[in-house]
């Protein structure tokens, strides 16, 4: 499947730079480096770029996690090999996201940074969810995965409890239109749900099993 | 269709007015041309903004101006939060333009001695106008500067002899969601209603805005009549108002009416009160510059010395 990892996953590659290049156009259009036409950032560029980054990485988180649902319903593993780079683009975007916050919208003093952590509960949450990203984007490599081996699969599980804070993240900071973050909070009740779903049914298939098992004896 | 007004909506950087350009129209009208010169102008507006009106003719205040550079044309009249269109900063520009201002009658009611409904025209017609720069602080933390064109809402009120009962003014925005699409969902609850205690809508500082730049208000700016209150939270600026109500209780306002313990009555623009979920100590200037520094939130948004007094005695952490 030389296909795959030499054409369809650069390409797939590219197409999630696409954002950040708009918004690197955006920026400087803004500043007045250069006019590339059509691409603005409006009238407030810091919050354009603060909303963008925060988007983008909770539409990656979706994406990552759509990954294994689309694995068991087209009973095709090729979609497992793109969720690395799902989740890595999650983790760039939210980079970014608090990249422009800090040294943008702050003017790079971390004291302020830490004041709304302490201060701003949508904050806190958020700056966790953040945190929790790490761990998994350092263990990402298939030498950390080896070497983790079983344990990698239960930390990994961490991204569950990551997209829960970015979407309750997002709520929280909307003043009071919260059609898109309900949108958000929908779409992952969705896959989370799948998850507990398939869960049970192997609670159940094992159960069946045991019982089939000592019927047997 | 729709698409066709989109696109007319959308004003390209050539066409924006540069500031030379506004202050030398400016003087042109001063210089004493009159209805001529205001009428060729607003030709040149129509053609160049496609806004259904044009020039208006008004003096400017300069001593209750201030002297900060006021934002672009293009920045005031495409980054407006006005529910009604939409949520997004972008969405009054565009849904806004087909938007009815023509005929428009204003209800005046409760306790005062002349009351009624009155259209648009009269409710103009004995009011010289002037030019006022204001600051504008939202709420959410951004800000700008904006030259109006309007009145001193005191004198609009006092012609209707308001009784002793008179304590508080309530303002009410039009209800029409054919031709508000915002409010054919529930974000808010409509018709939007602000209010004002009688001394803060009787302070000379206090503006009912009619034009913006020198001409008529645009529709995503609250076309065809609009409040304007400097020292306050941009939401008490209610916009395309068709009811003034003087009553004797303070008016449920709608976003303190939406969260209480975010938005109060008051509003005053005050850095050492945050709102719950953010600081209010400090404010991203739209325009200044694409990526400086925010800039400190003065008290009452910089007025402090015209307005302060209103609110002496008074615990502003309560009365927020």
């Amino acid at each position: 499947m030389w296909q795959v990892r030499w054409i369809l996953k650069p390409l797939v590659f590219l197409a999630c730079l696409i954002p950040a290049l708009q918004l690197t156009i955006g920026a400087l259009n803004a500043v007045g480096v250069m006019q590339v036409g059509g691409i603005s950032l409006g009238a407030d560029p810091v919050e354009f770029m603060l909303h963008t980054c925060g988007r983008w990485t909770l539409n990656f988180l979706m994406i990552t996690l759509c990954m294994t649902p689309l694995r068991d319903l087209t009973r095709s593993t090729l979609w497992l090999r793109f969720r690395r780079m799902f989740g890595l683009f999650a983790f760039f975007y939210v980079l970014l996201h608090i990249s422009v916050y800090l040294l943008l919208d702050q003017s790079g003093k971390l004291g302020a940074l830490w004041q709304d952590i302490v201060k701003r509960p949508y904050i806190t949450i958020g700056m966790l969810g953040l945190l929790l990203l790490i761990p998994l984007a350092v263990t990402s490599t298939v030498k950390a995965q080896r070497r983790l081996g079983r344990r990698w699969t239960q930390l990994h599980r961490l991204v569950y409890l990551v997209a829960i804070l970015g979407v309750w993240h997002f709520w929280w900071q909307v003043k009071k239109d919260i059609r898109e973050p309900l949108l958000y909070a929908c779409g992952l009740t969705l896959l989370l749900g799948y998850r507990v779903w398939k869960h049970r049914q192997s609670l159940a298939r094992v159960s069946v099993a045991r019982l089939a098992g000592s019927g047997g004896a | 269709m729709r698409k066709k007004s989109t696109d007319s909506a959308k004003i390209l950087p050539s066409e924006i007015t540069p500031y030379e350009r506004y202050v030398s129209r400016r003087t042109l009208l001063a210089g004493g041309l009159g209805l001529v010169a205001a009428q060729s102008i607003g030709g040149f507006a129509r053609a160049a903004f496609a806004q259904p009106a044009g020039a208006l003719t008004y003096v400017r205040n300069a001593s209750l101006s201030v002297t900060d550079a006021p934002n672009s044309y293009r920045d005031i009249t495409t980054y407006n939060n006005y529910y009604e269109f939409g949520t997004d900063k972008s969405d009054p520009s565009e849904n806004a333009q087909k938007f009815h201002t023509q005929p428009w009658n204003v209800a005046i009611g409760g306790e005062a001695e002349v009351t009624g409904t009155f259209s648009l025209e009269d409710i103009l017609k004995p009011h010289p106008l002037e030019e006022r720069v204001y600051r504008l602080r939202c709420v959410e933390a951004w800000s700008m500067v904006v030259p109006w064109v309007g009145f001193p809402l005191g004198d609009l009120l006092k012609r209707f002899k308001p009784t002793s009962k008179a304590k508080f003014v309530e303002f009410k925005t039009l209800y029409d969601p054919k031709q508000m699409p915002g409010q054919r969902s529930a974000v808010l609850e409509w018709p939007y209603v602000e209010g004002l205690r009688m001394d803060e809508a009787m302070h000379p500082l206090t503006l009912m805005a009619v034009g913006l730049y020198g001409k008529v208000l645009p529709n995503q700016n609250g076309a065809p009549l609009r409040l304007i209150v400097p020292w306050k939270y941009g939401f008490k600026g209610i916009k395309a108002i068709v009811s003034i109500k003087f009553t004797e209780r303070a008016p449920r306002t709608t976003w303190a009416g939406a969260a209480s313990n975010e938005y109060g009555f008051f509003a005053n623009v005050n850095p050492s009160v945050d709102h719950p979920r953010w600081s209010q100590a400090t404010e991203r200037h739209i325009g200044a510059s694409a990526f400086g520094p925010r800039q400190p939130t003065l008290p009452f948004n910089g007025y402090a010395a015209q307005v302060a007094s209103l609110y002496s005695g008074m615990d502003l952490r309560k009365f927020f």
